[in-house]
């Protein structure tokens, strides 16, 4: 998490003493939280407890924060888990998420890994409406978008895609004209590039 | 959907029934039936219906095997508990037939588990440590949940433990079953469902530990009948075993050294610093540490509701009491400081009004064992994550000593301030018109006679404001309030339990006519276990916070704010306590030596004005600026 404090909203030091006199209106205080709204992706590290998922959904509900997407795996310790949590908001407001998860007791690590290099996925399964008129459209587009189509049936496609969530979502839209049946996305795993590792730094 | 399933125990017979009804094939209804789950589930209904033979009946300690219910009551020695607040209920009933091998555990026989949890509460409140309670499952555990919120709003180390149906009987809605656990979920520091009777040492030492260690709060254990009832070997588990149990649990209790001396440069450059105190130098015990703190620095001290007892109110750098319905002159400090130095307090609304007015000229350091407070209300310059006392302690070394000299013209201002708005505001509201009985004179005579030396209760209401503001504390942990939930009815059971862990002190329960009719039915626990309690009840005839909001901010429309209430003295008197009257000035001291005499606890009705406000108040939403210090007539 940066050290920057402008971010917060806060002014930078002054070099004399801020003996305002009280009839000048002082500029109003920032409000934590009312910067900026992004995507944010925090991973966190988890002890794998039965319920430890839904301590981190109701923090977050009653806290809230607004999840837009959750991925929830084991990771190579079998006692840990990994979730990758989406959500929108500013700086000060995500960073307050991260500090809040860190109050639940099976939370180990939390990172914000937006502003860092890292890989992100996600897999969708999107069943297209197809007909003997567009069947082949259909696969083209699904091999230029390097996909696969699963399962071919006489009135759908089931396409599966996978990249960064923008490709998921560019695909999904070249496809709807043809009449999306079904779709289902998994969410982005994101892990950052390098030899750097969350689950290593744990140890320490 | 399955249906039931065709069971080659009893095949489905394609005749018409045999009239004899021995011949006739039986149906049996058990889902599932044969299958080990399906064993589980009877041999659970049976337990619950108490078929299953007790382990314990008659046999005492150790002439029998050691079954989970002895590891909860070990557990509790163990962590040096002397007395918990408690209430039966069938899935907790193998807690209580054991309870009678444990001689040294006290346990209080509440009269509603609500009172039981503020009871708790109210013990750790004033000793510092955990406090325990106890309910059965279902309603046992719903009426926990109010003391247990209360708990975690005011960072309060507690244990609650509650009985659940056995394991193999979760999720099937039995009798008295509640998902408790996704109740108290999002309302306390970590929660446990205990199904084995192997897990209770381990989940009952962590518990204890979680509550009390770091950013204290309250902590639930459930744990089945069937783990109460199971024989065990497990042992406790070491203080190493337990932190080692919790990976994920790691407060940080020193500051930064980098941020200390950030602090540390703010605080030489500062020219009206200001001290805000609030309940985390209560639970570091951090107040000689405070009082080391401002005395070196020169700067002046103001406190929190829950900081209260953090300086003694007689100390000159002592300041007061902020926020919201906190002394003007306090306010005006903050308003006009050009450093806020903030230890163990959470910049609550209640404190700071309107976030965007709040203290503008100010930079602010901010010290918090709980790094999630740091800049949650507020935007803080210099965020100091650590225990409040080892923080003022690193610190002492690297401020500068200042001469009061230096600050002679702020200190005098303040004294200018103080002198101002104590003379205004202390009567402010114009109760003595008519020769009423004012609030404020009440609670300041109990204060004075009572040596400023006892456990405080407050309720919620006017009466908590007027006790905060009046009553003049003079010890750590002396005050005791609901804060962060601001609970009605918290006063005479936390009480309760403040006796308790307190009784080398005198203990007075402040409260409300409206906040006493809450909760009142403790007043035969403490008649049954002779808990001296006096109680002091404020009665206006009104829910008299909300009255005052309704005349200030709702154009008096008074909907619901007068309350009828019994005739007190009567009411005491069935219950066999000692209660007297006091309606006039003069009366008070009187009534208050005579509570005083009384071995046990006694009542007094004080009979105040009836339209009384708590001034100055800050309007929700309005700034500390923004204060009303009088209304309505001319001398108010
Ligand atoms: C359990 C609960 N319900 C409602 C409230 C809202 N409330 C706050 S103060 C108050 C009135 C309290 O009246 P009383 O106990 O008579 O105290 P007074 O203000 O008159 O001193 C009410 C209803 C509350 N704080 N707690
Ligand atoms: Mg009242």
């Amino acid at each position: 998490m940066s050290s920057d404090p402008s971010r917060n909203g806060v002014q930078p030091e002054p070099s004399a003493a801020p003996a305002a006199p009280a009839h000048t209106a002082p500029p109003p205080r920032a409000l934590p939280g009312g910067g900026v709204s992004r995507a944010h992706r925090l991973v966190a590290l988890v002890v794998d407890r039965p319920g430890v998922l839904n301590r981190v959904a109701s923090l977050m509900r009653a806290r809230n924060f607004n999840i837009d997407s959750l991925a929830v795996s084991r990771t190579d310790r079998a006692d840990i888990s990994r979730m990758t949590i989406t959500l929108h908001g500013d700086d000060v407001a995500v960073e307050q998420a991260a500090k809040q998860l860190y109050r639940l007791i099976d939370v180990l690590k939390v990172q914000d890994v937006t502003s860092e290099p890292t890989v992100e996925h996600e897999l969708a399964l999107v069943k297209i409406r197809a007909t003997d008129s567009t069947r082949a459209e259909i696969l083209k587009l699904v091999e230029m978008s390097r996909g696969r189509a699963v399962d071919v049936s006489a009135e759908a496609i089931i396409a599966e895609v996978s990249g960064p969530e923008t490709d998921v979502d560019a695909f999904v839209a070249l496809v709807r004209t043809y009449g999306i049946k079904e779709l289902v996305r998994t969410g982005a795993v994101v892990m950052a590039r390098g030899a750097q590792s969350i689950e290593e730094a744990l140890k320490r | 959907m399955t249906t039931r399933q065709s069971d080659p125990a009893h095949p489905p017979s394609q005749a018409a029934p045999p009239s004899d009804p021995a011949a006739r094939p039986r149906r049996s209804h058990v889902p599932g039936d044969g299958t080990d789950h399906a064993r589980r589930v009877e041999k659970a209904r049976k337990d619950m219906l108490h078929e299953g033979a007790s382990a314990t009946a008659g046999r005492p300690a150790l002439k029998r095997t050691r079954i989970g219910a002895d590891v909860v009551c070990e557990a509790l020695l163990r962590q040096g508990v002397e007395v918990f607040f408690s209430y039966p209920g069938g899935v907790i009933l193998p807690l209580y037939d054991v309870l009678g091998d444990y001689p040294q555990l006290r346990h209080v026989l509440v009269r509603h588990e609500q009172g039981g949890a503020h009871a708790a509460d109210g013990y750790a409140r004033v000793t510092g440590k955990v406090g325990v309670c106890m309910g059965t499952s279902g309603p046992g555990a719903t009426n926990l949940v109010t003391g247990i919120g209360t708990a975690l709003l005011d960072s309060i180390p507690m244990v609650a433990i509650t009985g659940n149906v056995p394991a193999a009987l979760i999720g099937k809605d039995a009798f008295q079953e509640i998902d408790i656990n996704g109740i108290t979920l999002p309302m306390t520091k970590h929660n446990y469902l205990v199904r084995n009777a192997d897990d209770l040492p381990r989940v009952l030492a962590e518990a204890f530990h979680i509550a009390r260690t770091g950013r204290p709060g309250p902590v639930h254990v459930d744990i089945t009948k069937d783990a109460l009832q199971q024989e065990t070997r497990a042992e406790h588990p070491t203080d190493d075993q337990v932190m080692a149990g919790l990976p994920g649990f790691r407060p940080n209790l020193d500051g930064h050294g980098r941020q200390l001396k950030l602090a540390a440069l703010e605080l030489a450059r500062a020219k009206r610093p200001v001290i805000l105190a609030g309940h985390g130098v209560l639970h570091a015990e951090a107040w000689d540490d405070l009082r080391a703190f401002a005395e070196k620095t020169q700067i002046p001290v103001a406190w929190t509701l829950l900081g209260i007892g953090a300086i003694d109110e007689t100390h000159p750098l002592a300041y007061g009491f902020m926020g919201m319905h906190g002394w003007k002159h306090v306010n005006r400090a903050i308003q006009s400081a050009d450093l806020l130095f903030a230890v163990g307090m959470r910049f609550d609304d209640r404190v700071t009004g309107n976030v965007r007015t709040y203290a503008p000229y100010a930079r602010i350091v901010h010290v918090d064992i709980d790094p999630a407070e740091i800049g949650k209300n507020v935007a803080v310059e210099v965020p100091i994550v650590g225990d409040a006392g080892r923080v003022l302690r690193a610190l002492l070394p690297m401020v500068p000593e200042v001469d009061p000299l230096a600050r002679a013209d702020y200190f005098a201002e303040l004294a200018d301030w103080k002198a101002d708005s104590e003379g205004s505001s202390w009567h402010g509201s114009g109760a003595w018109r008519d020769g009423h009985l004012s609030a404020d004179y009440v609670v300041s005579r109990i204060g004075e006679l009572s040596g400023h030396e006892a456990n405080y209760v407050a309720d919620v209401g006017q009466n908590q404001m007027w006790l905060a503001r009046y009553a003049g504390f003079r010890s750590p942990n002396s005050h005791v309030s609901s804060g962060g939930l601001g609970t009605m009815g918290f006063s005479v059971p936390a009480a309760m339990g403040a006796a308790l862990g307190r009784p080398d002190r005198e203990t007075w329960a402040i409260t409300g006519d409206g906040g006493f009719q809450m909760t009142f039915q403790e007043l035969m626990t403490l008649v049954q276990d002779h808990i001296p309690v006096k109680i002091a009840l404020f009665d206006n005839k009104k829910l008299g916070m909300i009255r005052q909001w309704q005349e200030i901010i709702y154009a008096g429309n008074y909907h619901s704010a007068h309350l009828l209430g019994p005739d007190y003295l009567k009411l005491a008197d069935a219950f066999g306590i000692p209660a007297f009257s006091a309606a006039t000035p003069d009366e008070v001291d009187g009534a208050i030596r005579a509570a005083q005499a009384v071995d046990g606890p006694a009542l007094i009705w004080f009979q105040i004005a009836e339209e009384q406000n708590v001034f100055p108040m800050m309007p929700a939403g309005k700034g500390l600026s923004d204060l009303i210090e009088n209304w309505g007539g001319a001398d108010e």
